[in-house]
């Protein structure tokens, strides 16, 4: 491993230590002002000289005029949560000047675009103005490309004082226009011209620098919509339904994107549709009228989409039909916060249908997870017979992460149990009865399937919500309904077994404390573990990726002292789940949870857990 | 005696489903019967039609007709969106879909805007009544104004005309006709089934328990009182000569051809309707709206318009009995994507 070197170009003053790639750098802007490709640009360029690097953008719910920030994590050792503390601040937005000045950690550095007018009053800090707008003009870019080029300006001016390989920056610019010369060259103009401008105007006060490393090789950066959409595509997603929502959106048109390219066959005809709906109703109707007939049917939406296919998802649930929902979770009603994000959506999917049901769920916690359990979501699906939500989050959906590639499917398709002309023939001679879509043969609660299409005389039934018998016979006979209810109970005790298993990360010697969370929040709770090892409180940590809980679950619970279950939600809703589950245990598991929007970081989780742990 | 058997070797009783448990003398039973006379007589396998529902009385119904064709009994007005998914599955498949007016003009009417505007292969029936007969007779989106029921009093709304909604949505297959008249009800089913897109018929189907009062729009007396044809219609399946009835006077005959080849040979009775004009249908259905009659046959049909599966360029071999090699795509190109990836 190599460690950071200072660059040579860049000459820090006479005493100051150099602070190397362990910073974080928040670029406040005005929403649509194109910001989004600089800091990006600036992130992918730190990323490919070797830093560990992630990007948070906390953007509103806006086309274009609000503020917003851009986050990015540069750490050494590969801490990738957000951080509440700026080092250095990049300025631009004259509405947020104020309160982005006064975010600046003092010893730090604001950059800040010197047609602000605006009072800084802070000494404890390094100021360095950009001339923006001058540079801007300079490039000779139109003047209706002038703000979106103003934003490369910074991104020069970054580069040169922090050390941030031009080269890198020419690449990241390549990749964002892919390949085109002329956005390119408009953009490599002004960052080129800002960094000279840098070298020759600015002298070099503050600490901070990147240096390269070897620590991104064997890591790509993408996000989880991307992720989801082409895992789904490698478990042969057929059929889409689907309606637009922040921040969802992006992987059914991932999809859209994808799809064509690798689903034609020789004849140029698509193996696959994508249906945009004309709402979620009929987005998942669509899916689960796809999915009963054979297809690997999916949608994606976010929470209040998920509230108007309840009524759809409790049929399927209760109709045994095969499906599956992602839920890039937003945060709260429709107006709630839409482009921020939370884990407030656990309960409503566990509990969601009518009568009594619970689930099944996968949540990943990055990319590469989000990939994988794209394509297990369709096996498990399969499998149950049921609708299998795969939870996300805005902050995975559509932030960009470093993350491993993605792993080509190590299993192969589990189209489940379904029966087809030639098994029909068979399947009395084999089971010893006739085949009924409900007869439980196999003792699993998971019957045989048939599904539209199949020609043979007996293969075809009728579905309905309605009570029905063993044979999908109208009935409302007490018996009847009560062995359904308990034999579709019953499947999900198989589920327990089917789902990936939590992720566990052991102290050395075992530790008294453990801590559970799910999700996005891994990051934040692995940093945390780190700090309280270092304040001498050694803790275990368990990362649930699927309900219904699995037995090892159980066993982290009953195996720790004490419980922290850590979550980003107000009422602490997989801990309410947990205590339910274990009601024996309910006493040792303590919630920390709360919600604001942001993803959580470290230092939250630690002062939770160490105001908790001093009681 | 050998039992009659059709060029598909089944008999008529193997196109009949589970005894219907609607009221004696209820509308949506005579359909039923049709439904199966028509599929019987037009020799198509059970298998190769998949039954849809929504809920009401009138999606009870697929349980009492094609016992051997799939079927699902969905949501209250959502049954468009569930066919749509299913019959992407295999595009040899042709849906029968069957709805009332609440769960197609009320709750639904979104939906059956929508697979109307995605002409998916299906014939899409609605059993109109005016009320809501399952759940005991309120007013639906189809009442006419002034009806005054029990209990409900008098309904101050304008109904809606499902087929002024479906020509103007873009519909390509438009009928209505009346359960009273289960000859037209027959005919006008096997157009509909041998239409490749979909098809929409309103059938009037009076609500002996709720809604047959002397006098209601949908009550039989007035349905037998007040329905103009406009045409006798007569379906000849491709497989047969067309060979002019008696009844068919040379100029007084419409010949339209459907997708395979079969065609509606219309007669012409008060008027020389056009029913492939789209103008023509909107002004027609206007003017008996206007007159208060009961406008029964084919409306309008426009036999070349892509269906969704033409839209969405699907091969004419079933989507769902591909496999893992047709569905998975190959290591390399992943390896290509991770390399695309930043
Ligand atoms: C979401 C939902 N809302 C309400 C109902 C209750 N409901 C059942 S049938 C029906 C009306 C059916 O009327 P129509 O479609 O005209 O069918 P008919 O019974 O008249 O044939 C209603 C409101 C339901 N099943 N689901
Ligand atoms: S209530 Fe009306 S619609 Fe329902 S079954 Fe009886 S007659 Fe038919
Ligand atoms: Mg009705």
């Amino acid at each position: 491993m190599t460690t950071a070197q200072p660059s040579e170009k860049l000459a820090l003053p006479e005493g100051v230590e150099p602070i190397i790639n362990d910073f974080s750098i928040t670029v406040g802007t005005v929403n649509g002002s194109g910001s989004q490709t600089s800091n990006t640009t600036l992130m992918r360029a730190i990323f490919k000289m070797g830093v560990p690097v992630e990007g948070k953008n906390l953007f509103p719910s806006n086309i274009q005029g609000l503020p917003t920030w851009f986050t990015i994590r540069v750490s050494k050792d590969g801490y990738l949560a957000r951080r509440e503390e700026h080092e250095i601040v990049v300025a631009m937005n004259p509405a947020s000047f104020a309160r982005d000045v006064a975010d600046v950690l003092p010893g730090g550095v604001l950059f800040y675009d010197d047609s602000i007018r605006l009072a800084i009053g802070r000494d404890d800090i390094t100021v360095y103005p950009m001339p923006v707008k001058k540079l801007a003009k300079a490039s000779g870019a139109p003047s209706s490309l002038r703000n979106y080029v103003a934003n490369m300006v910074y991104v020069g001016v970054l580069a040169q004082m922090l050390g941030i390989d031009l080269d890198k920056i020419r690449f990241a610019l390549d990749f964002h226009f892919k390949g085109k010369e002329k956005p390119i060259a408009l953009n490599m103009g002004v960052v080129e011209a800002a960094a000279q401008w840098a070298a020759e105007n600015l002298e070099k006060k503050d600490p901070y620098m990147v240096a390269p490393m070897d620590k991104t090789e064997g890591y790509i950066m993408t996000d989880g919509n991307v992720a989801a959409a082409l895992g789904s595509i490698y478990g042969g997603v057929q059929f889409v339904g689907w309606y637009p929502i922040t921040p969802a959106s992006s992987l059914a048109e991932t999809l859209n994107e994808y799809l064509p390219k690798l689903r034609k066959d020789k004849d140029g005809k698509h193996t696959f549709a994508v249906v945009q709906a004309e709402d979620e109703l009929a987005a998942i109707g669509m899916a689960i009228g796809a999915g009963w007939a054979g297809l690997r049917s999916m949608t994606s939406t976010s929470g209040p989409g998920v509230s108007l296919m309840t009524e759809f998802i409790g049929l399927a649930y209760a109709a045994e039909v095969p499906v599956v929902i992602w839920n890039v979770a937003r945060v709260g009603p429709s107006t709630g916060l839409p482009t921020r994000t939370g884990q407030g959506d656990l309960t409503m999917l566990f509990f969601l249908g009518h009568g009594d049901t619970n689930n099944a769920i996968l949540i990943p916690a990055n990319p590469t997870e989000a990939f994988e359990f794209g394509w297990k979501a369709f096996d498990i699906a399969e499998r149950l017979q049921a609708p299998v939500f795969v939870l996300s989050d805005l902050d995975l959906g559509m932030n960009q992460w470093m993350t491993k590639p993605f792993q080509y499917p190590d299993q192969p398709m589990d189209r489940g149990k379904i029966l087809w002309e030639d098994d029909l023939e068979t399947f009395a001679e084999k089971f010893k009865m006739e085949w009924g879509r409900y007869v439980d043969v196999d003792g699993d609660g998971i019957p045989y399937r048939t599904v539209p299409g199949n020609r043979h005389p007996r293969s075809a039934y009728f579905t309905r919500g309605t009570g029905h018998d063993d044979y999908a016979r109208y009935s409302e006979d007490p018996e009847n309904w009560e062995h359904l209810q308990n034999r579709i109970k019953q499947k999900f005790q198989v589920a327990r077994e089917l789902m990936p298993l939590p992720v566990v990360y052991e102290t050395e010697g075992g530790a008294e404390i453990g801590l559970i969370g799910f999700g996005t929040t891994e990051d934040a709770i692995l940093e945390a573990r780190d700090q309280l090892m270092a304040a001498g409180i050694p803790t275990d940590f368990m990362r649930v990726r699927s309900l219904p809980c699995s037995h090892h679950l159980d066993d982290f619970v009953k195996n720790h002292k004490r419980v922290y279950v850590v979550e980003l939600n107000r009422d602490g809703q997989l801990h309410q789940i947990l205590t339910m589950h274990l009601p024996g245990q309910a006493e040792k598991m303590v919630s920390v949870a709360h919600i604001d929007g942001l993803p959580m970081t470290a230092r939250w989780v630690r002062e939770q857990i160490m105001a908790q742990e001093a009681k | 005696m050998a039992t009659r058997t059709n060029r598909a070797g089944l008999t008529k009783q193997q196109y009949r489903g589970a005894p219907s448990t609607l009221c004696q003398g209820c509308g949506h039973n005579s359909i039923a019967s049709q439904i199966i006379a028509a599929a019987y007589e037009l020799d198509i396998v059970p298998e190769n039609i998949v039954k849809f529902s929504g809920i009401g009385c009138s999606s009870k119904s697929p349980t009492y007709f094609l016992s051997r064709s799939f079927g699902f009994n969905g949501l209250h007005g959502r049954m468009p969106s569930l066919a749509t998914g299913a019959l992407l599955a295999d595009v040899s498949l042709k849906g029968m879909g069957v709805s009332g007016d609440g769960d197609t003009a009320s709750i639904g009417m979104g939906q059956f805007k929508y697979v109307v505007r995605r002409n998916l292969d299906m014939v899409y029936i609605v059993e109109n009544n005016g009320v809501y007969g399952l759940t005991k007779g309120q007013f639906s989106a189809t009442a006419e104004k002034g009806l005054t029921l029990k209990k409900q009093g008098t309904n101050p709304y304008m109904p809606v005309d499902i087929c002024m909604e479906a020509v103007i949505g873009g519909a390509s297959f438009v009928a209505r006709s009346f359960a009273g008249d289960p000859k037209q009800v027959k005919e006008l089913l096997k157009a509909a089934i041998q239409h490749k897109g979909l098809a929409i018929i309103d059938i009037i189907s009076p609500c002996v328990s709720f809604n047959n009062r002397e006098g209601s729009y949908h009550s039989y007396s007035w349905g037998k009182a007040h329905e103009t044809p406009i045409h006798d219609i007569s379906f000849v399946p491709s497989r047969e000569e067309i060979i002019l009835k008696e009844a068919f006077e040379p100029g007084e005959i419409k010949d339209v051809t459907l997708h395979d080849g079969s065609h509606i040979l219309l007669k012409k009775l008060d008027r020389d309707y056009d029913p492939t004009s789209r103008v023509d249908a909107i002004q027609i259905l206007d003017e008996n709206y206007r007159n208060n009659l009961l406008l029964t046959g084919l409306i309008y049909i426009n036999p070349g318009q892509p269906t969704l599966a033409d839209i969405h360029n699907l091969p004419d071999y079933a989507l769902n009995r591909l496999t893992e090699k047709d569905l998975r795509p190959s290591p390399e190109t992943l390896e290509a994507i991770n390399a695309q990836m930043f």
